[in-house]
C-alpha cells in the first residue's frame, strides 16, 4: 500500500509540477541565453505567455490526422515521464520515449511540406544519433544494481555516478540532441526561426505548437530527472546534490549552446555514436572485470 | 480579460520591392542595442507561427500572390504592419510602370510606419500599436 501512495503521489507531482517547472526553466534558459548575446531578453514568464497565447489563436491544420498524432506525442511523453518517476522500469520508459519521437516525426510526415518532411528525417537521423548511447545507459544501470528498476536503483548503495562516468559523459553529450541545444539542433532549434532548423514544426500552428512546447518541458523535465538518477542514493543529503548537479548541467548545455556553431548531421551522428563506443562501451568493459 | 496576444506577438518579415534600407531597420530591432524580445516578439519566418505580419517596400505585380498567400496563411488574430513610404503609399516608386503602390492595395493594413528608412524607434512604436489592434481583433473572436 505504501508503495501504491508513493506512485501515486509522484506521478501528480510530476503532471503538475513538470510543466510549471519546465516552463520556468524554458524562461530562465531564454534570459541567460540573451544575456550571453549581450541583450536584456525577455520576462521570466515568457515561454508561459507564448503557450497561452498560441491557445488563443485560430486552429489551422493541413489534414485530419495531425493534432491526433500531436496529442499522442504529448500523452506518450507524459507517460515516459510517470512511469520515470514513480520508478518504473528503464527499458519500458526508453521505449516509450521512443515511440512519442515516433509520433512527433509521423506528424510531420503527415503533411506535404518540404520543410516539415526534411525536418522530420531530420529529426529521425536525431534519433539514430542517440538511441545507441541511450541504451548503453540503461544497460550500465544494470550492470550496477542488477535491475533496470528505477525506484532499486534510487535506493542503491552508492551513487551510479561512481561506477558510471563514461556513459555520464556519453549521456550528457546526447543530451545536447534531445534538449534541442546547438551544435545538435537540426530539427526544431530554440534559435534561427526563419531557418530549416525549425522545420519540423513548419505545419503546426495555434493549439497544436503549444501541444508540442508543452512536451518539450515534460521532456527536459524527464531528462533532468536521468541526470538526477547518477547522483541520487540513500543518503539524505544527496538529492540536494543531484538537483544541484542538474542544474549545473542544464548551464552547461546552454553555455554550449550560445558558442557552439551548428554541425551538419553526418557530424551529429557519428561524433554520438563515437562517444556511445568509446566513453559508454568503455565503461561497460571495465564494469565487467569489476563485478565478475 | 486580458489577452495574452499582446504578450507575445510573433512577427513574420516581408520585402516586397524595398531598397532593403527598411529590412536592415527592421533586424536591427532584434539586435542587443533594441532587443524586441524584450516584449516576447520573435521573427519566426513562418506565416503558421506568426501574429503580425511587417510589409516593407511598394508592392509590384510579382508579389502581390505571394502577401496574399503569407496573409491567408496566418492563423486569427493577425495584424499588418506597413514600414516605411513605400510600403505606406508606393514612395518614390509609386509612379513605376511595375508597381501597384502601398500594400494596401492587397491586404488590410492595420498600421503604417512611414519613414525613409524608418527607424528602429518608429518600427517598434508600430508594432506596439499594432498589439492594441491586436487585442481588439482577439476580442471580437471570443464574441463570435
Amino acid at each position: 500500500m505504501d508503495r501504491l501512495t508513493y506512485i501515486i503521489v509522484a506521478v501528480a507531482a510530476y503532471l503538475i509540477l513538470a510543466p510549471l517547472a519546465g516552463g520556468l526553466l524554458a524562461g530562465v534558459d531564454r534570459r541567460i541565453t540573451a544575456r550571453m548575446q549581450g541583450r536584456v531578453g525577455p520576462p521570466i514568464l515568457q515561454p508561459f505567455y507564448d503557450v497561452f497565447k498560441l491557445f488563443e489563436k485560430e486552429g489551422i491544420t493541413v489534414n485530419k490526422v495531425q493534432d491526433f498524432y500531436i496529442q499522442c506525442f504529448l500523452i506518450f511523453i507524459v507517460i515516459t515521464g510517470c512511469f520515470f518517476f514513480a520508478g518504473g522500469d528503464l527499458l519500458l520508459i526508453i521505449f516509450t520515449l521512443t515511440l512519442a519521437s515516433i509520433f512527433l516525426i509521423v506528424a510531420a510526415f503527415s503533411s506535404n511540406s518540404p520543410y516539415a518532411q526534411i525536418g522530420a528525417e531530420r529529426e529521425l537521423l536525431q534519433m539514430m544519433a542517440y538511441e545507441p548511447m541511450v541504451l548503453i545507459t540503461a544497460i550500465g544501470f544494470y550492470l550496477v544494481y542488477g535491475t533496470f528498476n528505477i525506484s532499486d536503483v534510487v535506493a542503491g548503495g552508492g551513487p551510479a555516478i561512481v561506477y558510471l562516468p563514461g556513459i555520464f559523459i556519453g549521456f550528457v553529450y546526447i543530451l545536447t540532441i534531445k534538449l534541442r541545444k546547438s551544435p545538435f539542433d537540426l530539427s526544431m532549434s530554440h534559435h534561427g526561426h526563419q531557418e530549416l532548423v525549425k522545420g519540423l514544426t513548419t505545419e503546426f500552428s495555434g493549439k497544436t505548437l503549444a501541444l508540442i512546447e508543452i512536451a518539450h518541458w515534460y521532456e527536459n523535465i524527464f531528462l533532468m530527472g536521468f541526470v538526477y538518477l547518477f547522483f541520487a542514493w540513500s543518503a539524505p543529503w544527496s538529492p540536494i546534490l543531484a538537483v544541484l548537479i542538474c542544474c549545473i548541467i542544464y548551464f552547461l548545455e546552454i553555455f554550449i549552446d550560445n558558442n557552439e556553431a551548428r554541425v551538419k548531421w553526418q557530424l551529429a551522428i557519428n561524433t554520438s555514436w563515437i562517444a556511445a563506443a568509446t566513453l559508454g562501451f568503455v565503461n561497460m568493459l571495465v564494469l565487467y572485470f569489476i563485478v565478475f | 480579460m486580458m489577452s495574452y496576444v499582446t504578450k507575445s506577438p510573433w512577427i513574420i518579415h516581408y520585402d516586397g520591392s524595398s531598397c532593403n534600407g527598411c529590412d536592415i531597420e527592421v533586424l536591427a530591432c532584434l539586435t542587443p542595442m533594441y532587443d524586441v524580445e524584450r516584449f516576447g516578439i520573435i521573427n519566426t519566418g513562418n506565416p503558421k507561427h506568426a501574429d503580425i505580419f511587417l510589409l516593407t517596400g511598394s508592392v509590384n505585380e510579382q508579389n502581390i500572390p505571394v502577401i496574399k498567400q503569407i496573409y491567408e496563411q496566418m492563423p486569427e488574430p493577425k495584424v499588418v504592419v506597413a514600414i516605411g513610404i513605400c510600403a505606406t503609399s508606393g514612395g518614390i516608386f509609386a509612379e513605376c510602370y511595375n508597381v501597384q503602390g502601398g500594400s494596401d492595395k492587397v491586404v488590410p493594413v492595420d498600421v503604417y510606419v512611414p519613414g525613409c528608412a524608418a527607424r528602429p524607434e518608429a518600427i517598434i512604436d508600430g508594432v506596439v500599436k499594432g498589439l492594441g489592434v491586436l487585442a481588439e481583433k482577439r476580442a471580437a473572436m471570443v464574441k463570435k
